[in-house]
């Protein structure tokens, strides 16, 4: 697990430095992330290295969203004020956008006759 | 002071206390949203958010307080988005089968995001500081808070829009794809990545493991959309 680990913040900080480095707009995680994909497609060994961590990490991937989501609750005075334009704004975007995209891809997936595997 | 006032201030100087509580809540919200048989309303993030809530009011705990033990479990978002490539590896066949279908929804998807959001926003009365704090909203929270700021919006009130939107997101797409009979696994994951950013990519997992991967191809493209389709899409409702 150690060694796993490490490698993963290596990608994270490898990403950090040329983020920072070259301003991109992309954060330094998004760009290790990038760079693993890279790095497992070209080495089986360090693939079946991280698997396990990866998948324990992934596992519980919304348990790491608690902290910065009870930071709402610090902005809630901000967002009650501003309240029904923002709670609408939200609701209605965010779900047009997933049946907008979903609908989007199932279309143009079924003109290009893309199928998918299961 | 008396014995329990003494522990009490010792351990709110200590990053313990509220690690503890943070897994707890968020073991507690798993248990409930098991329970729930896996009920989308039953949201883990969302219960164990508001249980953390109602303890820090009830203790009269600052958010920076609680940040202070938090802040361990946050750290490992970064590790975690690294952890990504795993999936995102294993399905890059399926990717590349499914490129065109990938690119044209990634561009209607961040740009109904975007326009709708602000499109609304206008109409019920914003003014121009809030439109640039919520054009940024559908992507993950590091690349939101920072075109916020280049765009002179708010960015702490941004970080918090991303994680209601991620909520909004994760609560309705099941329901919501299963009433349009929308069944392509692939489909549905990467408009939830798109719109829904990594809360909606923890959902997607939870439901499908095809939908999962392609939830977060959804949401690492469209950080990188974002960041040109907001300053765009802002300059027509300024």
């Amino acid at each position: 697990m150690v060694p796993a680990l490490s490698i993963i913040l290596l990608f994270q900080l490898f990403g950090e430095v040329i983020s920072r480095g070259l301003h991109l707009p992309l954060p330094g995680p998004v760009l290790g992330m990038l760079g693993m994909v890279v790095a497992i497609s070209v080495s089986a060994r360090l693939r079946e290295m991280i698997r396990p961590v990866a998948q324990g990490l992934l596992a519980h991937l919304s348990l790491l969203f608690v902290p910065v989501g009870v930071g709402v609750v610090a902005h809630m005075p901000t967002i009650a004020a501003h309240g029904p334009a923002l709670a609408v704004a939200l609701v209605v975007s965010t779900l047009l956008a997933i049946v907008v995209g979903a609908v989007t891809f199932t279309w143009v997936a079924k003109l290009v006759g893309s199928v998918s595997d299961d | 002071m008396t014995d329990a006032g003494l522990i009490w201030s010792y351990l709110t100087s200590q990053p313990l206390l509220w690690l503890t509580a943070t897994l707890i809540a968020y073991w507690a919200g798993d248990r409930i949203f098991q329970m729930s048989r896996r009920n989308p309303l039953a949201n883990p993030v969302m219960i164990a958010v508001i249980l953390l809530a109602v303890l820090l009011t009830t203790t009269g705990t600052a958010y920076s307080d609680y940040f202070e033990g938090a802040q361990f479990v946050h750290f490992m978002l970064g590790p975690a988005t690294v952890c990504l490539a795993v999936p995102l590896q294993a399905n890059l066949k399926a990717i590349r089968k499914a490129l065109v279908p990938i690119v044209v929804a990634l561009v209607a998807g961040s740009f109904t995001a975007v326009a709708s959001a602000l499109a609304i926003a206008k109409l019920l009365g914003a003014d121009d500081m809030l439109l640039a704090t919520l054009a940024p909203k559908s992507a993950t929270a590091p690349v939101a808070i920072g075109i916020s700021e280049a765009l002179g919006g708010l960015p702490t009130l941004t970080a918090a829009l991303v994680l209601l939107t991620g909520m909004i997101g994760a609560v309705f797409v099941t329901p919501m794809l299963n009433a349009l009979g929308l069944k392509d696994w692939r489909a549905r994951g990467f408009a939830t990545g798109v719109a829904a950013h990594g809360i909606g990519t923890a959902r997607a997992f939870q439901v499908h493991d095809t939908a999962g991967a392609f939830a977060s191809i959804g949401m690492g493209l469209n950080a990188v959309l974002t960041a040109f389709m907001a300053p765009l899409v802002l300059r027509l409702f300024l």
